[in-house]
């Protein structure tokens, strides 16, 4: 199968993001699964006249397109013209190449939450009217419409992230290779499930604070980020505690919250980052399917049973009091 | 006299969308007009923010220099702050930021500017078959190691920033994880495998024994490794008078530490040494989409023209020192801080002296880091409290890969009332400023040679890549 990206108002950090990929890299990865770069602007040879070449074959029909990947989001602006980005050498908005290709496209695959549903190119007074390939923020309907399937019959496949992680695109990339992904594989923002039936909070390395609502009050300590500095871990779907990032990474391993940057509309929380909205002292968003009274009843409970290790580790910048050791059986 | 113009793009292997226009007499470009054909307008986008959203925001105008969006963003809130990070986490960034600096480096080489001698219009030459073993885009086997290695070198981000791009480690206090002595020894592992990727690859030889290097007779001479087949492509193709500069450099000074900065700050203009003065950066937008006039950063604003008009071509604005355009990046940086091969390269300031900077920047990076990494005292604290003020200014400056980057923030009642950035970028392909003098890439591509029928030049190609620009921080 072949793929062709474009590159739209985004940051380019998914695919640098995707260059990190790792045993085997991304070269060795898709030539493994018989996937092939039509063209990708970071790594293909054409330039110029040549990228035109290809872009107005796809267009016409003359070269079949398996995948379009779109990162970046759809700029609108000024005034629905598109031409805050017009794709260098057309003359033509990216808006209007992407509407144009996206039909020729046996599947469309949006990478990033910029080409999902905006992401952060839509943050504040959204100065370029930016918005995801088929979703603006959380609602369906983007450049392209709200009913708009590709040559395939699935809507535009959303692999949210920012950045996304290379596995998240690469595993994406295989099951269509595969012909392995269908609707019901997809969540209800159009995320392949395979990442995004999980959790931040899965696996995250301060789950023992979490259970005891042992907090950190303020960045760099190591307790659990929930209460006081914005983490939305325990909502955000994303398998970033169990894969890792970049080896052993992931945000709340760094000692930095979870911002849910696989959601629509993360990039306007409400609040700031780094802060957790409250209400009468209480956080404001709950763990996801938990019922309030019971988060309630539980978080009381267990902040009172607060072992003094962990009450005092949450506050630390590392670990200062080590677990207990069991005394010799004799 | 035969003239004729070309419009080259998209202009791939380069990080974001560039369109160039070029007019061409007798096979000559004559005059080159760069334009960013992306707005997104980062810097509204910030306003009425709580300040500290620009550590989150600010990274995300770039995937490839997101550190240092991060890094920039952080000196500009402790500025505001009047605070100075942990010495601990200062020395933190610093390594999370040459990571970056370094993995760039070598994308750029490898992926993004040597693919161009494979291509078939230089089939015949003595070194082509090489070049395509080893650089043919997206398949060669030095892209297949520099791929690795350089996702392995970023384990060290992963490590202390959580992902890369786009962390929030770094905050104006210093850093949010405190490494133990295990991940020093972990990180020190992994910058050993990026050295043996380096001195078996790329080098043929130690980083010490490069660094040494003070000549460009004797970087022609080093004869080992990549670096050797670049310069015998280099030698061929005349890249030492391919795109040649103003000869006029600038650097706002490299990875800043308790005790000063690794590299210095600084301008140096045809041989003489000048010290930074930001009071005299404008940015002049007499070509820029953009209405209002030309400003200081700390003064300027941000409001496109909706109409773009005609007088203008780009999206980016143009940064003047002292009315003066500089040229930024690895060249520029190991210039400015006194480098004797980087000097010498400078009196060449073409597509040679430019990647030959990048490489002597590369070996000196990998020092660096060692040196700064060994330096880290995992019992100390990594993060002190800067409190910001609910009214102030700050100014961030910092080292990208590619150059200078500066971040301006004013607040007012706790909120973000302006936020103007200079990326390396918007330094090297600014459009033409009032007087209608040409940007660096504008000036540096004039008399580049366009062959019969060549509707996107290599050289054109070359010059662009040599400065290996970053297209989104440009106009952000």
């Amino acid at each position: 199968m072949n793929i062709l990206w474009l590159q739209s108002a985004g940051c380019g950090g998914c695919t640098m993001s995707l260059l990190c990929a790792e045993n085997p890299n991304v070269i060795e990865l898709l030539e493994g699964a018989g996937l092939s770069f039509l063209w990708h602007p970071s790594l293909s040879i054409e330039s110029g006249a040549q990228v035109r070449k290809i872009l107005n074959d796809v267009e016409s029909g003359e070269q079949p397109l398996d995948i379009l990947c779109i990162e970046g989001s759809i700029v609108r602006g000024p005034n629905g013209t598109g031409k805050y980005h017009v794709l260098a050498g057309t003359g033509r908005s990216m808006l209007d190449w992407v509407q144009s290709l996206s039909k020729k496209a046996r599947h469309v695959v949006a990478v990033g939450t910029c080409a999902t549903y905006g992401g952060v190119t839509s943050a504040g007074e959204n100065p370029s009217d930016a918005v995801g390939v088929q979703y603006e923020g959380a609602h369906r309907g983007g450049a392209l419409p709200a009913d708009f399937t590709s040559v395939s019959g699935l809507p535009v496949i959303n692999v949210a992230g920012c950045p996304t992680h290379p596995d998240w695109v690469t595993e994406t990339l295989l099951l269509l290779a595969e012909d392995a992904l269908g609707e019901d594989q997809l969540d209800g923002y159009g995320r392949p499930k395979f990442y995004a039936d999980n959790l931040v909070h899965h696996a995250c390395p301060k789950n023992e604070f979490y259970e005891y609502k042992a907090s950190a009050t303020k960045l760099s300590e190591i307790g659990c980020m929930m209460e006081h500095l914005g983490c939305v871990g325990t909502q955000a779907v994303g398998d970033c505690n169990i894969r890792g990032w970049n080896g052993e990474g992931s945000c709340t391993r760094a000692g930095y919250p979870c911002i849910n940057c696989t959601a629509p509309e993360f990039e306007e929380p409400g609040h700031a980052f780094t802060e957790t909205p409250k209400f009468a002292g209480i956080p404001v968003g709950l763990p996801s399917d938990m019922p309030k009274a019971w988060f309630m009843a539980l978080a009381s409970l267990s902040k009172a049973a607060t072992p003094r290790r962990i009450e005092v580790n949450a506050t630390s910048d590392r670990i200062t009091v080590p677990p207990s050791l069991k005394a010799p059986k004799s | 006299m035969t003239e004729t113009s070309l419009l080259v793009g998209p202009f791939n292997r380069v990080e974001g969308d560039l369109e160039i226009r070029l007019d061409v007499t007798d096979g000559k470009v004559s005059a080159a007009y760069t334009n960013s054909p992306l707005f997104r307008g980062f810097e509204r986008i910030l306003l009425g923010k709580p300040p500290t959203e620009a550590l989150t925001i600010t990274p995300r105008i770039c995937g490839i220099c997101s550190i240092s969006q991060s890094a920039a963003a952080a000196r500009a809130l402790a500025d505001a702050a009047g605070a100075t990070p942990a010495p601990e986490g200062e020395k933190t960034a610093a390594l999370l930021h040459a990571v970056e600096n370094l993995a760039d480096h070598v994308t750029h080489f490898n992926m993004f500017f040597m693919p161009d001698f494979a291509r078939p219009d230089y089939a015949g030459k003595p070194w082509h078959d090489r070049a395509v073993d080893r650089f043919t885009a997206a398949q060669g086997s030095a892209l297949r190691v520099a791929m690795d290695a350089r996702a392995r070198l970023l384990h060290i981000v992963g490590l202390l920033g959580g992902k890369w791009p786009h962390t929030l480690a770094i905050q104006p206090g210093g850093v949010t994880r405190a490494p133990t002595m295990r991940d020093k020894v972990r990180i020190s592992a992994d910058l050993t495998a990026f050295r043996r990727y380096l001195e078996q690859q790329l080098f043929g030889g130690s980083v010490e024994e490069f660094e040494a290097l003070t000549t460009v007779d004797a970087l022609a001479d080093w004869g080992r490794g990549d670096v050797a087949l670049f310069m015998e492509i280099a030698r061929d193709l005349d890249l030492a008078h391919s795109g040649q500069g103003a000869g006029r450099y600038l650097s706002f000074g490299a990875y800043p530490l308790p005790n000063g900065p690794i590299w210095q700050a600084g301008t140096w203009t045809n041989g003489i040494e000048g010290p930074l003065d930001t009071s005299g950066i404008a940015e002049d937008i007499s070509h820029a989409w953009m209405l209002g006039d030309a400003a200081h950063p700390s003064q300027g604003m941000t409001v496109p023209d909706v109409d773009m008009s005609a007088d203008a071509y780009s999206w980016c604005k143009a940064p003047r020192l002292n009315g003066l355009g500089y040229e930024t990046g690895a060249l520029a940086r190991q210039v400015v801080d006194g480098h004797p091969l980087a000097r010498d390269l400078a009196k060449q300031g073409g597509v040679l002296a430019r990647v030959g900077g990048r490489l002597l920047e590369i070996a000196r990076t990998q020092i660096a880091m060692e040196s700064i990494l060994a330096d880290i005292d995992p019992k100390a604290p990594f993060m002190d409290r800067a409190k910001l003020p609910a009214n102030g200014e700050g100014m961030g400056l910092v080292e990208a890969a590619r150059g200078s980057l500066g971040h301006w923030i004013r607040i007012e009642n706790g909120a973000i009332a302006s936020y103007q950035i200079i990326a390396p970028t918007t330094w090297n392909f600014s459009p033409r400023d009032a007087g209608g003098t040409p940007g660096p890439v504008e000036a540096a591509l004039v008399g580049a040679p366009v062959r019969e029928g060549e509707e996107t030049p290599l050289s054109v190609q070359h010059i662009v890549r040599s400065f290996d620009p970053c297209m989104v921080c440009t106009v952000h």
